[in-house]
């Protein structure tokens, strides 16, 4: 037998990955084209650019109490969204596990849970905003919304997870469903948990920030603002506060993380 | 006497079907006296394990009566069944321990249907319960590992507290699925002894699901054979023949 034969049983060809490969690439150079790049647009955004960038220096931090009441909103919106979102999670993550949950509640559970994802926070804000009026509350509602589903998920996954050899000697022991998952499910999820809340709290205060651009409080609304009237060095002021905070917040829930293990 | 024929545990005609029609126990008879040793030997998977689990409910019998010191617990619900369950202690052959609790967490499990959710909670367990779970960790040889956490043990000393968290309960039967099988031979034995030794001090009926014909010899006094879900050898380890264990676990040329 030649070599190539014996390479070829080897490694037989993937014929329809290959002309699925082929499709693909075919479909790139057509979209490329459709592009229409010309060096002209290029330079003339480039120079675009470069005034936008001469706008925005040096920041402008003279309205600091604007600024600062915003980034408050922000702040407060993303605590009380996050605590409010994680109470709701615990029992819907524990009625959403099968393994723990009778099938139907946990059913009914995951389709109300996927409900709650399935809309984008900033759609659902909106929402809230019609419905409740411009300000805080409205992207409280949202976020809260959005965060309960999302942990809920995590929580009901972890819970799945958990070794159910525990649950089953604790189960023996005589012990009540409480005491079941206080002392069975609850030691072998925790720390996962707390990782997800401190996950969740560090999305929304990004999230809050962008909330106000629709009209529910937070630093968004400022930000949006600056932007319509061209305060672009306003603008660099608000951007740079918004990753100072992150930054902060980064820095905090590491040192959690660290503390846990 | 009537009274008297009521202790122990007796099992009548137990049926297990996990799938309908398949029987993984068919129709099995058992008395056990309110003391000693008795070990339950066979192949795997003809049912000893789901018999231990028939006992304590955590498998659900098809049909069937068990009862424990008179009492049928097949059907038991809710409040009533934690209440028969915490009467029974067990020990896994995993140790099934609460990897992320200490020590002194997984003994005080023991006393789960006894105290209340709140206690169990902030840990406010009884004086008493507290010095109990002390003395059982000395008497199974982990003096000064009360504060260690379980996931820190070695499969031995895991053992030890599973034996402890058992005997927490003050059971009146304590049940113990293959507890020896993840151990090396020595630490075996070394279990063996204990867990036959500390039930016999506290005159509480110990029944063992073991692979090991020779530990089971060594210490039973009743030696129970079941093959295809039926008991087929029932007598003291002396009257255990090779013609027996041919019957139990077939073939022979393993003898």
């Amino acid at each position: 037998m030649s070599a190539s034969t014996l390479r070829r049983r080897a490694f037989p060809a993937n014929w329809s990955a290959r002309a699925t490969a082929f499709g693909l690439m075919l479909y790139a150079i057509y979209a490329f084209g459709q592009l229409d790049i010309t060096w002209a647009r290029l330079s003339v955004g480039f120079g675009e650019a470069g005034r936008f960038l001469a706008r925005m220096w040096p920041p402008n931090f003279s309205r600091a109490e604007l600024l600062i009441e915003g980034m408050l909103e922000s702040l407060q919106i993303a605590v009380i969204s996050s605590a409010l979102g994680i109470l709701l999670a615990l029992p819907l993550g524990l009625m959403a596990a099968r393994n723990l949950a009778p099938l139907p509640l946990a059913v009914a559970t995951r389709g109300f849970v996927a409900f709650c994802r399935s809309l984008h926070y900033v759609i659902v804000a909106i929402l809230f905003v019609k419905a409740i009026g411009f300000g805080a509350l409205a992207g409280v509602a949202a976020l809260t919304i959005a965060s309960m589903g999302f942990v809920a998920k995590l929580f009901a996954e972890a819970i799945e997870e958990i070794s159910m050899k525990q649950v089953e000697a604790i189960r023996a022991t005589g012990a009540g469903f409480g005491a079941v998952l206080v002392y069975g499910v609850l030691p072998q999820v925790a720390s996962r948990f707390i990782g997800f809340s401190l996950y969740q709290l560090d999305s929304n205060l990004r999230n809050s920030t962008l909330v106000g651009i629709v009209g529910a409080g937070g630093i968004g609304g400022t930000l949006f603002a600056a932007f319509k009237r061209f305060d672009y060095d306003f603008v660099v002021a608000i951007l740079l506060s918004i990753i100072a905070l992150i930054f902060i917040a980064e820095l905090i829930s590491g040192r959690i993380r660290a503390l846990l293990r | 006497m009537q009274a008297g024929a009521m202790q122990g545990l007796i099992i009548k005609g137990l049926v297990k079907e996990y799938v309908p029609g398949k029987p993984v126990l068919r129709g099995i008879n058992l008395a056990i006296a309110p003391q000693g040793i008795t070990a339950v030997i066979g192949p795997s998977g003809t049912g000893k394990s789901t018999l231990l689990r028939c006992i304590n409910r955590l498998v659900e019998p098809t049909a069937g009566e068990i009862l424990l010191n008179g009492q049928d617990l097949v059907p038991l619900r809710g409040r009533g069944l934690r209440m028969a369950r915490r009467r029974i202690g067990m020990v896994f052959q995993e140790y099934n321990l609460v990897e992320r609790l200490t020590v002194m967490e997984n003994v005080l499990s023991g006393r789960l249907g006894y105290v209340s959710l709140w206690q169990a909670w902030m840990r406010r367990y009884p004086d008493a319960d507290i010095a109990r779970a002390f003395s059982l960790l000395d008497a199974v040889g982990l003096p000064e590992q009360a504060t260690r956490r379980a996931d820190a043990l070695s499969g031995g000393q895991r053992q030890r507290v599973g034996i402890a968290r058992a005997l927490m309960q003050q059971p009146e039967l304590l049940l113990a699925d293959e507890p020896t099988s993840s151990l090396d031979p020595r630490t075996a034995v070394e279990i063996m002894e204990l867990m036959t030794g500390l039930s016999t001090s506290a005159g509480v009926p110990l029944v063992v699901n073991i692979h090991n014909v020779d530990l089971a010899r060594r210490f039973a006094q009743r030696i129970i054979g079941m093959a295809g879900g039926e008991i087929v050898f029932d007598g003291p380890p002396e009257a255990l023949q090779s013609e027996h264990l041919r019957q139990i676990y077939g073939g022979e040329d393993w003898l």
